[in-house]
């Protein structure tokens, strides 16, 4: 399945998607040193974004989200990219900074989120008219997927 | 609609302006496309809440723009750091942390920002005018520019408020346009007395309350008493914008843009109204202690935000009234600005008698400041009470600033008249 998306931070990459059921501040709410979810109120707190494609709804909390989302890409415990519902500022701020500091891309797209759950092998495609694209590739559904979430 | 840029924009964008202006455009730009905003508008001031080490990324950030020989171009202060530069005892922390610390501080220096390292950039610097275009970050200056002055700026965070302060630009959207400050829901005090007086208490309780049930939207109070001074506009604003996402607030009667309550709705009706009744004032305050009446504490926290003038001149006066019986120390976080303009003979005499111990730069909420911590700590402030349990895992006692002068005195948590 290939969806058309709005690329707010360019960049290829192909990775397992990781759905959160529910938007997630980075500050307060990874541990920027391993990538995991530490915000005990999140119903998928304990897992590790990190090199997964993040799915979720929307943005969430403080604007110290920026430093933190641009230090785990930094440290290589972030999201290898992320894909939302709606844009999200603090998170296109933070993927952009550590662009433009490392040369390392996370990038950040746009576009329904409906149907893609975790352990779904995604793409994500970028074009420099602000273009994107994003592969779908569902995963076997298994019985005992404890993390799956499906939208 | 997509980003429309001006000539001017895109000439920053090229790198005509230098490499480090065109660095912070493109981060401006790609912001300004997230937020959806149309176009960007001129700001006349900046002021940064980047002093704060989040780890290397806030370095490495800022030392790239010194690099490129980047130079803000609007005036710009700098909220507060992790040290005291000015009595760097005061802060513990090891060498390790405080060599970067220092280092951020110092490289916003060289950008060309002010060294203000002050929460309350209004009370002392580049105070803005009603009306003016500003991008501020730090959540209480963001409430008290956008309420008390009627300047106009978005919450403003990391990276972003650099980038507008190397640009002078900011995204045309939210707060910055008038369309987008009307008032959205009515918080009607009801069921108290006439004569109801204006305690700090009691404007920190309607903050921590329009905070909670608000979210970002923007409040509009009717009913409060005129307050004693704008510290305690200050007090609330704080408060509403730790519990919440207040970025505005309306005080009919009180603030520049709620002359009436029809002018805080811009002439349209509220979608919501809510009830605030003393009850719910009893219960917000309730809330910020954790320890009970009588309770030993080992110091007390004042100055968050920072101290105006006013509030010390209101402190000296209230000290010299009380006989000290135990040395419990009272930690007055304030600007540089402000310490340096009290009168030194005046501030010597009460600190002979009391341990009044000045803390600028800083904040002792966010960094290791309290040396004993093994009893609570009294605040006047709904801010401190709110973040320094998280923070620096302390027990917190709130009180009126008399209450805390008090308890300082006694060495135990008291209350009532002095």
């Amino acid at each position: 399945v290939i969806r058309r998306a709005r690329a707010y931070v360019a960049g290829d990459v192909e990775g397992e998607a990781l759905a959160l059921a529910s938007p997630l501040s980075f500050w307060g709410g990874i541990e920027a040193e391993s990538g995991r979810i530490i915000d005990a109120s999140h119903p998928q707190c304990g897992m590790s974004l990190a090199g997964r494609i993040l799915v979720m709804p929307c943005g969430r909390g403080s604007s110290s989200s920026s430093s933190v989302l641009a230090e785990a890409i930094r440290l290589g415990t972030a999201p290898c990219g992320i894909i939302l519902a709606s844009p999200d500022p603090i998170l296109t701020v933070g993927a952009i900074v550590a662009h433009s500091l490392y040369d390392l891309d996370c990038p950040i797209v746009v576009c329904a989120i409906e149907g893609i759950a975790s352990g779904d092998r995604v793409a994500i495609r970028t074009r420099a008219d602000g273009k994107a694209e994003v592969e779908i590739e569902h995963a076997p559904l298994l019985p005992h997927a404890g993390e799956g979430i499906n939208f | 609609m997509p980003l429309r840029l001006t000539e001017i924009d895109r000439s920053l964008l090229a790198g005509e302006e230098g490499a480090a202006a065109a660095s912070a455009m493109a981060i401006l730009t790609a912001f300004a496309e997230a937020v959806g905003a149309e176009s960007l508008l001129d700001i006349s001031q900046a002021h940064i809440d980047g002093c704060l080490y989040h780890g290397r990324v806030s370095l490495d950030f800022v030392e790239r723009l010194v690099g490129l020989k980047g130079r803000v171009c609007v005036p710009t202060t700098l909220n507060v750091g992790s040290l005291d530069l000015i009595h760097p005892e005061l802060v513990a922390i090891s060498e390790d942390d405080r060599a970067p610390a220092r280092r951020l501080m110092r490289a916003h220096e060289e950008l060309g920002c002010n060294p203000s390292f002050t929460c309350a950039p209004y009370q002392s610097l580049n105070r803005p005018r009603f009306g003016e275009q500003i991008a501020w970050g730090e959540s209480n200056a963001i409430v008290f520019a956008n309420s008390v002055i009627g300047a106009r700026t978005n919450r403003y965070g990391d990276f972003i408020d650099l980038c507008c302060a190397m640009t002078g630009r900011a995204p045309a959207w939210g707060l910055h346009l008038k369309e987008n400050r009307r008032g959205e829901v009515l918080f009607r005090l009801e069921g108290f007395r006439a004569s109801l007086a204006p305690s700090d208490a009691l404007f920190v309780a309607v903050g921590l309350i329009i905070g909670a049930r608000c979210g970002d939207r923007v409040p509009v109070i009717e009913g409060l008493p005129q307050p004693r001074d704008e510290d305690q506009l200050k007090a609330l604003g704080a408060a509403a914008a730790s519990m919440g996402s207040t970025a505005l607030f309306h005080v009919v009667g009180v603030t520049p843009e709620a002359a009436s309550l029809s002018d805080a709705f811009h002439g349209g009706a509220s979608h919501r109204v809510e009830t605030i009744a003393p009850a719910d004032i009893a219960d917000a305050l309730a809330r910020l202690s954790s320890v009970p009446d009588g309770a030993e504490i080992s110091a007390v926290c004042l100055g968050t935000p920072h101290f105006s003038s006013r509030e010390w001149l209101r402190l000296l006066a209230l000290l010299n009234e009380i006989e000290p019986r135990r040395a419990i120390p009272i930690y007055v976080n304030t600007a540089r600005a402000t310490l340096r303009s009290l009168d030194p003979e005046a501030l010597g005499a009460v600190q002979e008698r009391y341990s009044v111990i000045p803390v600028v730069d800083t904040c002792t909420y966010v960094t290791t400041i309290l040396r004993d911590l093994g009893g609570a700590v009294m605040t006047n402030s709904g801010k401190w009470a709110h973040y320094a349990p998280a923070n620096i895992g302390v027990r917190v006692a709130f009180g009126e600033l008399e209450d805390c002068l008090a308890s300082a005195a006694a060495g135990k948590i008291v209350r009532g008249p002095l």
